[in-house]
């Protein structure tokens, strides 16, 4: 029973870093950018292709697909979506809708359509005890890896001059704009690193979740999910409701598994009802 | 006889901010009544609890005597309350007199038929040409509203509030953004509203509200200040301290 | 721009009084009779196209059922499949267990679509544009979910067999051609048009468009929102379910594809590219999107997905107005005619 909660939270903790950053992008810079999975997926086949054919070693893939994620973020957010911001959210949606089935499309063309399997080192196999709880090792590195993230990312936000300026920034446009703080930058830099964590949860979840190219559609309820349940007004409340949907999600599949996804449809459906705004957002 | 509007205690609080404390205001059935009042004054909130988007969180608010503190928006309006807006809401998209006739059509129950035309019924159309005609909309009334010019968009604001047949119309800032050019329209248009209807102006301009008002309350700081007629309001040493200070510091 | 370039109706011709401005609002210009004759002249002229017209008049209606209510309520909607999955399911499933007849199947089908959408539209009245796309997201995936635990009743992924819909009010036998198939679809895609376009003209419609347009103001001029969205959601509910049923009785199968997010998708690109908030636009965005599909999916058959992202993607970056303004410009007049709003 606990060892599923542990993989419930090592699940939830891997929700997060997949979509801390479209919390960041859609709380903070108020764009729905549904495509956010596919720079997932983009890091989760860079991943494949490093150690299939490369022989590179999974350390070392994990900080090559952030950032060929976050690189190709910077190239979208510089050439397309800069150019979506002033947009309404339907436009937004259509447009990045779009980019999801061309991604698909892409990856099957260049990649296959089967599920891509990742190899993990020996030393992240198996499982350990630990005070009669068995736990797989890998799933303690993913809470390992995704908690210092998250400690990280706060920090980022909380802490630092970048920060300040991003939430400046998000604040009012023209007023940050005025005060001197690169706006367009720092929205760019911000897309990039949002995009480059996606790419990192890619390639640390084609474990847990599979890779194959529906990935960005597959999951682009869960990356929704945490960020409207969670709340957009700060990170603390996606990676509360990444945590819950993980638990939710895993629990109810061994202990339901008739009920299948309904639990977290309808406990998603249940929070939009009852707080629009989410359920860890603070009251206005 | 019951005054058209009264509040007893009226209170709204934002978190531990108070934006409008304990007022107690009544206008009398057919007035031209003013609520005056610096900027941050809590008049906008006070027309949101009036109107129903808020709901207040102390005192009560009646309309001809009836207690509608916990109607709906819609529910006050049936009851003859109508407001404008400070900043134009219109349907821009729509013209005129769309616009206007769908108020009508709401008012006399026929605005959900669906299976007839709109302007087949010309009752609701020629009450909306009239209306439009009265407030000098009546050679525009076939455009597109977010083509129509500021003044005209104001004057329709106060028509689409007419459309309801209100017994209390609550102005708000009529002529503000109003190009001098066309201002006089306004003025004029809101000078000319029918006796019957009792209006509480929300206003800025002093100009406006001593020509227009007979009464006049003072609102400083969320609560009622002082209250009187135009000759009491504009002599009094406090107001002037309060208000017209504020004013000069500007 | 507006200014620069007023609206020659108004300039050229003596103004119009309103009654009569109204009137003529809503009177049929000739290109809409032109694009019924041609609809249905080739019945006769294409012969050998009657299942692909078929395709193009199911996915018009759906098509049309969204834009009731996005181009006309502004609700947003990325699970408008769920509807056309119901009305779908429903149609297979009656005709499976007795009703065969197909309109009596398409009747019952639109009412329990439209009964779901009902029950749906108190979801999305509340909350901004972006919870109501996770909220219709929502709904049709636990749509889906339904149709595919269900499979002792749907058949579940391998789709519902067996459903042989009877002759068409008993006298109309469907045919291999599609011609049946296409006359019944764009029949019942006609009447359906009528009723929705005397709709958008009544004063309810005119109110729904208020809501769009203005929510708060509708509200202080006496318009209860609630009742109207209900109403325009559940009506545009059966319209999909319409849709749905048609392909059903026309295909005679019922696969969880009709629940697929893709059909949504389908649906609004096919509005994307016809344009909303005229009615027409996804007819003839339907049109347009099955030669589209048709002539990619013949090219790189296994990609046409790739095609459609890429569609969407330019089509949005284009945006609507200069869309209207370069693309669309030859046929700007003939659009507008049919209703279609300057950019």
């Amino acid at each position: 029973m606990l060892t599923i909660l542990f993989d419930g939270i090592a699940y939830g903790m891997l929700l997060f870093v997949l979509a801390a950053g479209l919390a960041v992008t859609l709380g903070l810079m108020n764009f729905v950018n549904l495509a956010h999975g596919a720079f997932a997926m983009a890091g989760g086949y860079a991943t494949v292709v490093l150690m299939n054919r490369f022989g590179v070693p999974f350390l070392a893939c994990l900080p090559l697909a952030f950032l060929f994620s976050a690189a190709l973020g910077l190239l979208f957010e510089r050439t397309l979506y800069v150019r979506m911001y002033e947009r309404s959210h339907l436009d937004q949606v259509l447009f990045s809708i779009g980019l999801v089935f061309m991604a698909i499309a892409a990856t099957d063309y260049l990649m296959g359509s089967s599920q891509q399997n990742i190899h993990l080192p020996a030393y992240l196999q198996g499982r350990i005890t630990i005070g009669g709880v068995g736990i797989g090792i890998y799933r303690l590195f993913l809470v390992v890896v995704c908690g210092l993230m998250a400690l990280g990312l706060q920090w980022i936000l909380a802490k630092t001059r970048f920060g300040s300026q991003l939430r400046a920034a998000v604040d009012d446009r023209r007023v940050a704009r005025g005060l001197g703080i690169p706006v367009v930058k720092v929205f760019a830099i911000t897309f990039a690193f949002g995009s480059g964590l996606a790419g990192l949860g890619g390639a640390l979840g084609a474990e847990i979740v599979g890779l194959d190219p529906t990935f960005p559609l597959k999951f682009m309820l869960y990356f929704l999910i945490v960020v409207t349940v969670g709340g957009t007004s700060s990170l603390t409340g996606p990676f509360l409701a990444a945590l819950l949907l993980g638990v939710a999600d895993v629990m109810g599949k061994y202990l339901v598994p008739q009920l299948g996804a309904f639990i977290i449809y309808a406990m998603m459906l249940a929070v939009l009802m009852i707080r629009p705004q989410g359920l860890f957002a603070r009251g206005r | 006889m019951n005054p058209a509007l009264r509040t007893i205690g009226l209170g709204k609080s934002f978190g531990g901010f108070k934006a409008n404390a304990d007022v107690s205001l009544s206008v009398k059935q057919g007035a031209r009544h003013a609520l005056i009042g610096p900027n941050g004054a809590g008049k906008t909130t006070f027309i949101n609890l009036l109107t129903g988007v808020l709901p207040p969180s102390a005192g009560t608010i009646w309309l001809n005597g009836e207690d509608v503190t916990y109607a709906s928006q819609q529910g006050r309006v049936r009851r003859g309350m109508a407001r404008t807006y400070q900043i134009n809401q219109l349907f821009a998209e729509l013209t005129p007199i769309e616009t206007v006739s769908l108020a009508i059509a709401e008012r006399q129950g026929t605005g959900a038929r669906f299976w007839s035309r709109v302007g087949a019924d010309s009752a609701v159309i020629d009450e909306a040409e009239a209306l439009l005609t009265r407030m000098q909309l009546g050679a525009m009334m076939t455009r597109r509203t977010s083509t129509l010019p500021y003044g005209k968009q104001r004057l329709l604001e106060i028509a689409l509030a007419m459309a309801c047949k209100p017994k209390l119309l609550l102005l708000d800032e009529p002529a503000a953004g109003v190009p001098e050019d066309e201002r006089h329209d306004v003025l004029d248009s809101v000078a000319a509203l029918p006796e019957d209807v009792t209006v509480l102006l929300i206003e800025h301009d002093m100009e406006l509200v001593f020509s227009f008002a007979d009464r006049i309350s003072v609102l400083v700081q969320g609560a009622l200040f002082a209250e009187g007629t135009v000759d009491e309001i504009s002599s009094d040493p406090r107001v002037k301290a309060v208000y017209l200070g504020e004013d000069a510091h500007v | 721009m507006l200014q620069s370039n007023p609206a020659p109706q108004q300039d050229a011709k003596p103004v119009l009084g309103p009654a009569a401005f109204l009137k003529a609002k809503a009177a049929w210009r000739w290109p809409e009779f032109l694009f019924w004759i041609s609809a249905f002249a080739l019945i006769l002229l294409l012969p050998n196209r009657h299942l692909l017209l078929n395709e193009i008049a199911i996915l018009g209606l759906f098509a049309l059922s969204l834009d009731l209510i996005l181009g006309y309520a502004g609700i947003v909607s990325l699970g408008h499949a769920a509807f056309f999955g119901v009305g779908a399911y429903a149609a297979g499933l009656l005709t499976k267990y007795g009703v065969t007849e197909p309109v009596s199947g398409l009747v019952l089908s639109g009412v329990a679509a439209g009964f779901a959408g009902f029950l749906a539209s108190f979801m999305i009245l509340r909350g901004t544009d972006l919870t109501r796309l996770m909220v219709t997201l929502g709904v049709a995936l636990i749509f889906h979910e339904i149709a595919n635990r269900l499979d002792w009743l749907t058949g579940g992924a391998d789709g519902l067999l067996g459903v042989a819909p009877g002759p068409i009010l008993g006298r109309f036998d469907f045919d291999f051609a599609g011609t049946t198939a296409y006359v019944y679809s764009l029949t019942v895609t006609f009447l359906l048009f009528l009723a929705a376009r005397r709709i958008v003209h009544s004063p309810f419609g005119l109110s729904v468009k208020a809501l769009k347009d203005n929510r708060l103001r509708a509200a202080t001029i006496g318009i209860a929102p609630n009742r109207r969205l209900i109403a325009i959601y559940t009506l545009g509910a059966v319209y999909a379910g319409m849709a749905g049923a048609l392909l059903t009785q026309t295909t005679q199968f019922v696969s969880l594809e009709v629940l697929d997010f893709a059909r949504s998708a389908d649906a609004l690109l096919v509005l994307v590219i016809g344009g909303s908030g005229y009615l027409y636009g996804g007819l003839i965005g339907a049109i347009a999107f099955k030669l589209m599909k048709d002539t990619l999916s013949a090219m790189t058959p296994a990609y046409w997905i790739f095609w459609m992202g890429f569609i969407l993607v330019i089509l949005v970056l284009i945006g609507r107005d200069r869309r209207m303004a370069g693309l669309a410009r030859p046929f700007a007049p003939l659009l507008r005619l049919l209703g279609a709003r300057r950019p």
